[in-house]
Order: structure tokens, then sequence, then C-alpha cells
């Protein structure tokens, strides 16, 4: 059982490799820059995945948490606190090494704070807002929940919109790469490009191991079970509220992470990620890959994500999604890999007949 | 000696309609107890009640003298009690064996992280969990069940791992609403021992039943409801000759 | 200081008899079917967008009677569409297919007429005339708007209570099977709901739009409003919607003066958030309509 879920990412791990490779052999590479910016997303997508496919609660705000994380590492690495250097605090943080001193590509130098403990306030920050707000709002059920989480996506989008010092519409630029162990790092320049890929893709990797083993264990049976029958669920002693909690919050740390990544390796972010069009989006590429699987949940961020950041859809990008998601919802509500077209075809005719009565 | 459960002057009005009026019983423990009355005398409405779905406009509800009244129904089942559903609710897409591992919920321990990391120790907790479920399971004879998708079972099957997953956690009263509604002759039989030998493994057992043959067979004692309120409460003997019982009863079918 | 209070106040009633009437769209079309139709607020913007469209070709009431109309057949399609013809969707499903029905009519919007933005011209005069009421100076458009509506309001009300089919429409929604028993034609009640939500929402898209103009994404930002009101005002009461939108207009418009600008819409998803953490069961719970 363990090595079976092992080996299923493991699969994902070679494929990746062979992708990589074919591409760069294919005089491609470029492409990486796409899907690694998809591999993030999707990140992302999963956390909402675990979310509305086994606790079966709706988000309609998540892209509110991606942007929290985003922007506090964001603006935690460009903050320059330098001016402030003799101040007691200041100067034991820089002592601490959580400060660092690095030049600002004007030729000045800026003093902000460390990408990985920025990384760690952004992602602990998100967490907090999860659990503050998840308490009082997961006790609502349906339409409560999902005009709750538009509304707390929305609070977060206008303020980032509005506020000066998060750079209002034209969001923070000028972020550093975020280093990691052996002197690679995420963001920086192109000839990053490959070890930037491989970096997304482990780190995919990972979240996916975690999330299908969370499914499989004690956690994951009673998620399932609240989805499959709430009040059955409470009568075997699951505290329903504790795990829908626990979820959420995880769901919001994980789009927290991809936001931290993704604006390193962007070298910022801009208030559109905190939109609700993306967090429609992210809602609409659970719906199709699958609400109960994670592995088609993947599969669809990466592709749908990826055409998108090619500009595949055009100027039609927001109204793919939300056509992808009605008719999702009115035809494979169970997604686009568990159709059966024969069934399918036939409820349709089905339907069709019944519905064709009583003429306005 | 402190009544194993005690329910005192409880009282529940939804709308209009005053479910349960000033209801007061006792359960002694390893008794087997029935709960029977016409079609909305507020049986059922007395089982939300005792485990958690419902509060108590009014009243008391002690178990093992502390009061349980007003908690939630996961916070009932952590206390020992555990229950089935009139209208199956098993959970849907798990399997026959997982259902009956969330029935051990509560003696086990691993949480978010555990499940995540796959530490060693959650796994084994895990095992352990599938070993109990699965011995739970051959306690009434349908092991041979585990893999099959719950929902997707025969009725009496379903029935019978409903049972199985509210046994799982070894509670110490058993809440059985209508066990044998929809089960033919044999059937029923075989569920009268079933919850015979529950009993005879420990635990308590008060079930809302219709089924007359197997409240007079297997139960000790009989609460008889009607409109709501208390109308009788003895043996099954006894309560068999209550000329009010029988007025309540005339006219009805019993059920076969 | 006193007109610039009374500015403030009219301009908050104006918004809030727009969010009020959105609300009463989101309640019957709730009563009638238990969907929270997400793509309320694209009707006000409809309404505006088509009237603005029409009135060049023809004089400005006409345009306004066919934009209404107009958009009461896009609500008659969305509900034929989407909403009629699934058997017993959970929730969830209906959320995600309102909230995409609304992103399909605001991209639709989009590519017809652009960014833009648009608006009506005043129906008497013009944005510099103003009457003098009480010594403060406002344009007669905010009478227009409020009188719409409260128009709308009044009548809404006298046709549920008094009208066969308006009453029909409470029994549809109070209690779907019996009603259906009764031989109500429930699917088209159901139809009708969205049709008269559809088609108030455009009236007041078309008064407002010379004060607050009309674009193709003001549709999303009155759903939420309109949602806020909507459980503020509760179900069973017109009067309780209209108070409660004109509330949250003037705390907003209030709001505005002390915070900037851009802050407007957190104002009321605050309130929103507000009420739906204090009343956790929401004020729905008076009367709940259920499928069967």
């Amino acid at each position: 059982m363990r090595l079976h879920r092992q080996g299923q990412v493991g699969i994902f791990v070679v494929g990746a490799v062979a992708l990589q490779l074919a591409l760069v052999a294919a005089g491609k590479g470029f492409l990486l820059t796409q899907l690694t910016m998809a591999a993030y997303y999707t990140l992302a997508v999963l956390g909402i995945s675990l979310l509305m496919g086994y606790a079966g609660q709706i988000s309609l705000g998540h892209a509110g948490f991606f942007a929290v994380g985003g922007y506090t590492s964001a603006l935690l690495t460009t903050f320059d606190l330098g001016p402030q250097r003799a101040r007691p605090l200041v100067s034991a943080l820089e002592q601490a090494g959580l400060l660092v001193a690095r030049a600002d590509g004007y030729g000045g130098e800026v003093l902000a704070v460390h990408p990985v403990a920025a990384a760690l306030c952004a992602v602990a920050l998100a967490m907090a807002l999860a659990l503050a707000v998840g308490v009082p709002v997961l006790r609502l059920k349906g339409h409560y929940l999902a005009m709750a989480t538009l509304g707390i996506g929305t609070i977060v989008y206008s303020v980032v919109l509005g506020t000066s010092w998060l750079g209002s519409a034209d969001g923070i630029a000028g972020v550093p790469p975020f280093p990691l162990p052996g002197g690679a790092s995420v963001g920086g320049r192109a000839g990053g490009r490959v070890v930037n890929y491989y970096v997304a893709v482990l780190l995919l990797s990972a979240a996916m191991l975690g999330l299908l083993n969370l499914v499989q264990a004690r956690v994951g049976r009673a998620l399932r079970a609240i989805h499959g029958a709430e009040d059955a669920a409470g009568a075997m002693g699951v505290d329903t509220a504790r795990l829908k909690l626990g979820t959420f919050v995880l769901s919001a740390a994980l789009a927290a992470v991809a936001g931290v990544f993704l604006t390193h390796y962007n070298g910022g972010i801009g208030p559109s990620e905190a939109s609700t069009m993306k967090s429609v989006k992210y809602m609409a590429i659970v719906a199709v890959g699958g609400m109960g699987s994670l592995w088609g949940t993947l599969g669809m961020s990466l592709a749908l994500n990826f055409l998108s950041l090619r500009g595949t859809f055009g100027v039609f990008d927001d109204a793919v999604f939300g056509l992808s998601l009605v008719a999702i919802m009115l035809f494979a509500p169970e997604g686009l890999l568990a159709l059966e077209p024969r069934r399918a075809l036939a409820a349709l005719r089905e339907r069709l007949g019944g519905a064709g009565e009583a003429p306005r | 000696m402190t009544p194993f459960l005690e329910v005192s002057g409880v009282s529940k009005r939804f709308g209009g309609v005053q479910a349960v009026s000033d209801v007061s019983f006792t359960l002694r423990r390893g008794a087997i107890k029935a709960v029977i009355g016409p079609n909305g005398a507020g049986k059922t409405t007395l089982f939300n009640m005792v485990s958690g779905f419902s509060t108590p406009d009014r009243g008391a509800i002690t178990f093992a003298g502390r009061p349980i009244h007003g908690l939630q129904p996961h916070e009932v089942a952590a206390r020992g009690i555990s229950r089935t559903f009139q209208n199956i609710r098993l959970f849907a897409r798990m399997t026959a064996l997982e259902n009956v591992m969330v029935g051990r919920h509560l003696r086990s321990r691993a949480g978010f992280l555990a499940g995540l990391l796959d530490l060693s120790w959650s796994r084994r907790e895990a095992a352990a969990v599938r070993a109990a479920a699965l011995e739970v399971m051959a306690f009434l004879g349908i092991e041979g069940l585990a893999d099959a998708e719950a929902t997707s079972l025969a009725y009496g099957q379903q029935r019978a791992v409903e049972l199985a997953r509210a046994l799982a956690a070894g509670p110490e009263l058993v809440l059985l609403d209508e066990p044998a509604a929809g089960l033919n002759m044999r059937e029923t039989r075989d569920l009268a021992r079933l919850i015979t030998r529950v009993r005879d493994q420990g635990a308590t057992v008060l079930l809302v039943e219709h089924d007359m043959s197997l409240v007079m067979e297997i139960c000790d004692e009989v609460l008889v409801l009607a409109s709501g309120e208390k109308i009788a409460e003895a043996d099954p003997g006894t309560v068999q000759r209550d000329p009010q019982v029988i007025k309540v009863y005339l006219g009805e079918e019993e059920a076969c | 200081m006193a007109e610039l209070f009374f500015q403030y106040l009219m301009a908050g009633l104006t918004y809030g008899m727009i969010y009020a009437v959105v609300g009463m769209g989101f309640n019957i079309i709730y009563n009638a079917t238990g969907v929270i139709n997400f793509a309320q607020g694209e009707f006000v913007m409809l309404g505006g967008m088509i009237a603005v469209t029409l009135a060049g070709l023809m004089p400005l009431p006409l345009a306004i009677l066919l934009a209404v109309l107009a958009t009461m057949v896009v609500g008659a399609l969305v509900e034929l569409l989407f909403i009629r013809w699934l058997a017993g969707p959970s929730v969830l499903r209906m959320i995600i297919i309102t909230v995409g029905v609304s992103i399909l009519i605001r991209e639709a919007a989009l590519l017809t007429w652009g960014q833009g933005v648009r608006a009506l011209p005043y129906f008497t005069g013009s944005e510099v005339t103003s009457l003098s009421i009480g010594g403060a100076r406002m344009s007669p458009q905010v009478l227009w708007a409020l009188g719409a509506c409260s128009a709308m309001v009044a009548l809404t009300t006298a046709f549920f209570r008094w009208s066969s089919t308006g009453k029909q429409m409470r029994a549809c929604a109070s209690n779907r099977t019996a009603a259906a028993l009764c031989g109500l034609p429930t699917r088209n009640l159901v139809t009708a709901s969205f049709v008269l939500s559809a088609g108030m929402g455009a009236l007041a898209g078309c008064v407002v739009s010379p004060i607050t103009y009309t674009r193709y994404d003001i549709g999303t930002g009155l759903a939420i409003k309109g949602f806020t009101v909507a459980i503020l005002g509760g179900l069973g009461s017109s009067l309780a919607a209209v108070t409660a939108g004109l509330v949250l207009g003037v705390l907003e418009a209030f709001a505005v003066s002390v915070l900037p600008s851009a802050y407007k819409d957190a104002v009321s998803i605050a309130v929103l958030l507000a009420i739906l953490f204090l009343r956790p069961t929401g004020l729905f719970a008076a009367r709940v309509a259920y499928r069967p």
C-alpha cells in the first residue's frame, strides 16, 4: 500500500524528468518556464482539491491565501530596513541572520528580511488567517460558506489593490531569488530555468505524496466520512468542525507556499493573483480534474495552467474557465476523467426528453 | 444504584408539534430495552436527543452519572454511546471495511501531521484499527464484505455493516434505530441473536422497534410512547397486557 | 457641513436601493428554488448595458422597456438551460454552476461592449441639473432611482401578497411537492421567479446608470452586496430587505468618506462577514425552502 503511493509519485517524477529532457532536446526549453509556474499554481489547486473533494467544503476566495503568502514574502524581502539599522531590534535581527543586505540593482543596498525567514512568516500568517477566519466560516453551510469565502477573497483583493505600501495596482517588484542549498535558487536569471523546474517538480511531488498519505490515513478516512454522511461521521466520534478547520488551514498553507515560491520565481507579485477570477479558476480545475481525485486534479491543473499561461485561450481565458465550470457541473460533476461517455449521453438524452415539457 | 442512562422530564417541540412531552425513563446497565409506539410517537426524536443530534427544550439526560443533553454528537460518542440510523447512513464512496474503521475513530489518535508524513506509529495504529474492524465484522459474520463498496451492498448487508460500525468503538451503550426494518423473518431472528450476543459482550442496548416479535423475544424492558408521551414502562409481558397500550395499538397491523 | 452629510446620505440611499433590489431578487429565486443565484448582479449590469445600446436607436423609455424585457429573457434562459433540468443537485454543484453562469454573462458582456464605462442619459435634465431640497442639492435622477425602486418593492410585495400567481409562487417556494400535487405548474413558477428577479435587477440597473455608470464587471460586487442585504433583511419581508439595503448603502457611503475609496467593497463585505459570523445559522432560518 505504501509502496503503491510512493511508486505513483516516483512515476510522476520520472515523467517530469523525461519531459524536461525532451523539451530541451527539441529546443523548446523555454516552455519549462510556464511549466514551472503551472507546477506552483498546482500546489494551491491541490490544497483546494483536498478541501472540496474530501472535506466537501467550498472556498471561493482561496486566491486570497495565495496572495497573503506571496505579498508577505514580497514585502518582507523588499522593504528596506537600512535606514533603521541603528535601532536595537533591527541590528539584533541582522546579527541573527534574519536580515540580509543585498544589492538592489540600482547600485544601492537593501537590508531586508532573509527569504527563508520571510517565507516562514508568510505561510504562518496565511495559516493564522485561515485559522481565524475558518472557525466562524466553517460553521456555515453551503451558500453562506461560499459567500463568506468569496467575501474574504474580495477583502484581500481590495486591500492589496488599495494599499499604497503594497504597491496598489502595480504590486511589488524586485523580489530577490529564494536561496536553496547547493547554491541554487528559485528565481533569478534565466540560466536557472532547468534547476527551477526541478525545484518545482520536487516541491509538487512532496506535496502530492503528503496528500496521498493523508487521504489513506485516519484523517483522510474521517474527511471522506464527513463528505459521505456528515451526521453519521459525528455519531462515530469524528469532530467534524475540527477536521474541516484543519483541512482549511492545510489548504491555505499550500496556497501560501505556492504564492511564496511563485513570487520569488517571478521576482514580484500583483493584485490579480488575489482576484476572484483566480479563485474561480482553481475551483474550475478541481471540478474538471475530478473532486475526489488528486492525480486527476494534478494533471488537469498542470495542463490547464500551462495553456492559460501560454495564452492559448487568448482573450477568452476567463470565459473558458467559466464555461468549463458550468459544463462540468452540468454533465460531469465527478470530473472529466470519471466520465463514462455512453452513460453520460444516455443521461443527456433522458434529461432533454424530460425537460421538453410545458413551454413558456 | 445510579442508573446507567437516565432520562428525566425531557420535552421537545418542533414548530407547532410537541414531539416529546415530559418523558422520563431509566436504563440499567446490561439491559436490552426497546422504545415502541405508533408512528409519530416521538421515538426517533428521543433517540436524537440521547445521541446529541437534538437538544431537549426541557429536562435532563444523564449517562453514567454525567449529563449528556446538549452535547454534540461526537462528544456523546466519546462518552461511550454509539448509534445506528433508521435510514441507513453509511459513508458513500468507501468500502464496508473503511466504514467500520471510521467507527474506531475514537480509539485512534493519528492526526494531520502523522497522516501527511505517514509516520510509523500511525501506520501501526492504522493496522491495529483495521484488525479491530475486521474482528467486529467477523463477530457479525460479514468479514467477507470488507472490500465491497458499502452503498452497493444488499439492504440487509448494509444494516449489518452499520451495526458493525456502531460496535467498532466498543461502546458501553448502543442505540439501534429500527434495526429490523426491512428484514425478513429469518434475518430478524439472526438479528435478535446478534443483539443478545452484543449484550453478552458487555454492552447495553436501547432500541427503537416496530417488530413486536423481536421486542418480545429479546428485550428485558419496554418503554411505550404515544404522541410524545410515555404511556407504559415494564417488562414485555406486562406491557403486552396493558390496556392503555392495547388501545394505542388497536387497529394497527403488527410488522411481520 | 450639513450639505456634505446630505450628499453622502443621498449617495448611500441611492446605492442602497440598488442593493435592496438585488437582495430581493436573491430572495425571490432562493425562495422558489433554494438556489442562490450568483448571477443576480449580472442582471443589473445587463439592464444598464442593453439600455445604453438601445438608447442610441430609440426613445429612452422604449430603450429601458426593451432592455428590461431582454434581461428577463436572459433570466428565463439561465433557468431553462442551467437550473431546470438538474435533478436534485447538491448545494455545492448549484453554487458552482451559478458562479460559472455569472462569469459567462460577464465575459459575453466584455466581448460585446468592451471594458469601457457606459451611462444612460439622465431621464430628466442632465448631470448639471439639480433640485434643491431642504437646502441641499441633488440630481433629479436620484429621485427617479428611489422612486423606481420603491415602486418595484411595493409592486412585488403586492404581487406576492395578493395576486394569484404570486401566491402560487409562494406556495411553490414553501413546499414544492405539495404545490405540484395541488396542480401548480411548479417548473414554470420557478422560471417566473427568475424572470421577475431579472426584470427587477435590470430596471434598477437602468435607473442608476446615469449616476453610477455601468461597466461589464459591476455584477460581482453587486451580487455580494445583494446577498448581504438578503441575509441581513431576512426572507419574509421586502420591507426588511429594503431597510437593510438602505442601511448598507448609507454605511458604505459614510465609510468611504473616511477610508480610501478602494476599500469601499471591503466595508460591505465586512458587514456580511460580521452577520454570518454572529448569526451562523443565517437569517434564512426563518423560512426554509427546500427542493424535494
